[in-house]
């Protein structure tokens, strides 16, 4: 079994008296992709902020590398990237120049060839001389991932990266994460609100709600555990359950 | 402290400034319209001279020279607030950028702000009233750097505290400085301020240094005592206003304000 990349204990964050998450602990091997499930407000987007240090937790450990993520903070983010429907680039930038800039902030070497290949992946070529506010939603999510794509991170953690893209695209986009992982063990942290995608992406599925983990394991595990055979009848179920007991393997 | 780092904020802001026409129009637009209406006031009010000398000199010179504290803090502070409106700055924290990065970038942003809006109001003071602000000589090369690093401590303080309150104090970015020209004694002597003013303005930086022109305006020497509390006072507020920013930086964190700051 791969080493844990991505280790997370008792995970807690609270906002006054409001507990966005509360205890969480998982483990991410390497080359495994992890799906973040979860209705709005469950906490999966504080999880992953305070997995990129944007958020400090209120307790708990964060290690990855096997590294303590608060006193190793440079070297952890510069291994590890993200991408998110919710966070824009500067607008006032053409697609590849906001590339250079994402790959000169990571230390990147050879700018303009790993440029060109993302560019290239992502099928970009059409607008990479394109200012980004010009950019449709479709497109600006594709820069959003290739800047993660970019800086050949360890850890990528997806924040519903596939939420405007055409089904096409967002076919491809799966298909070279895929890939990715596949060549170099890319270990990846995926939170999406489409069921078919989740089931087809994640090895293991962990359901969020109020903060808490209600359930964990893989997606057969979980529909198998509720009795349903579809995962968005499981989401529905634990969603509206407000009094969802924890359930995990 | 990586050179990278700061070279990839400055090249972002270098292709914004590229292919912003309103920006680059507001780094010249303000400090001439400043300059061409202070100067021709100057050139009235000097008909009406009676014991003040070289007053084409106190006041055009001390424009400009309030100009480089002002467009240095102005470099910080606009540069964090362009993250802001690009809702740019979780993919810039959650890289491994790190504080002290983004405010060397910025700091050396307002240089190059300092450096573009000097030329125009130098040049246009030597053309519209045949002031030439080297005059001053060579003590204007310690005013104008200690004037950069007093603007840049303005720049840190208002930085964290748009970070801190969120866009709804965004208009300090614009009129915190203001609040320190009083004591600034840009225009005048500190010798006008009341005493209980006086003892506050001496420990302004830039009060020592306007007080440090007007001694080689109208003495000629070199008034080493004044540049010396200027330096002090800068090296003391800007080593303390870096860690302030640096905790500001960690409450943010702790708050959740970091990524909901422009929301």
């Amino acid at each position: 079994m791969a080493e844990p990349i991505v280790q997370v204990r008792n995970l807690t964050k609270r906002f006054g008296e409001f507990t966005a998450v509360d205890g969480v602990s998982f483990e991410i091997r390497r080359g495994e992709i992890l799906g973040l499930l979860g209705p709005n407000g469950a906490g999966k987007t504080t999880t992953i902020q305070m997995l990129l240090g944007l958020i400090t937790p209120t307790s708990g450990e964060i290690r990855m590398f096997g590294l303590p993520f608060d006193r190793h903070r440079e070297e952890i983010l510069g291994k590890v990237n993200f991408s998110s429907t919710y966070v824009s680039m500067p607008q006032a930038l053409t697609v590849e120049e906001n590339l250079w800039v994402v790959a000169r902030l990571y230390g990147m070497d050879r700018i303009q060839a790993r440029v060109d290949d993302v560019v290239k992946r992502m099928e970009m070529e059409e607008f990479r001389t394109k200012v980004t506010r010009k950019l449709s939603s479709g497109q600006m999510t594709r820069l959003s991932l290739a800047k993660a794509f970019l800086t050949d991170p360890q850890v990528l953690f997806l924040d519903e990266p596939t939420g405007s893209l055409d089904p096409d695209i967002a076919d491809k986009t799966r298909s070279l994460i895929k890939e990715i992982r596949r060549i170099s063990g890319l270990t990846v942290l995926y939170t999406s609100h489409n069921m078919r995608e989740m089931e087809e992406m994640s090895d293991r599925i962990i359901f969020l709600q109020r903060g808490r983990i209600v359930a964990e394991g893989t997606a057969d595990v979980i529909k198998a555990r509720y009795g349903e055979t579809d995962l968005e009848e499981v989401f529905l179920k634990l969603a509206r359950d407000q009094s969802a007991s924890v359930s995990r393997p | 402290m990586k050179l990278h780092r700061i070279t990839a904020l400055l090249y972002r802001h270098m292709c914004l400034y590229k292919r912003s026409f309103p920006r680059v129009l507001e780094i010249i637009y303000w400090p001439f319209v400043d300059l061409v209406i202070w100067g021709f006031i100057t050139l009235y009010l000097q008909q009406f001279k009676a014991a003040l000398p070289n007053f084409v000199l106190f006041f055009l010179g001390a424009l400009i020279l309030w100009d480089v504290l002002f467009r240095a803090q102005q470099g910080i502070t606009i540069s964090f607030l362009e993250e802001i409106w690009s809702r740019n700055l979780m993919n810039l924290f959650a890289s491994p950028l790190t504080p002290g990065e983004f405010l060397a970038a910025t700091m050396t942003l307002s240089v190059g702000k300092v450096l573009a809006v000097s030329c125009v109001t130098v040049l246009a003071a030597l053309a519209f009233y045949s002031f030439n602000v080297f005059v001053l000589g060579l003590s204007l090369i310690p005013f104008v750097l200690n004037l950069i690093i007093a603007g840049w401590c303005v720049g840190v303080l208002t930085t964290g505290l748009i970070m801190r309150y969120g866009q709804e104090v965004e208009v300090l970015a614009w009129g915190l400085v203001f609040l320190f020209q009083p004591i600034s004694c840009v225009f005048y002597p500190m010798s006008v301020l009341p005493e209980w003013l006086q003892a506050i303005a001496r420990l302004n930086p830039a009060a020592h240094v306007f007080e440090g022109m007007r001694a080689v305006i109208t003495t000629g020497s070199f008034p080493a005592s004044e540049l010396a509390w200027a330096v002090g006072l800068n090296a003391f507020y800007l080593a303390l206003l870096v860690v302030w920013f640096h905790l500001m930086f960690a409450a943010c964190k702790e708050k959740g304000l970091l990524v909901r700051v422009g929301e």
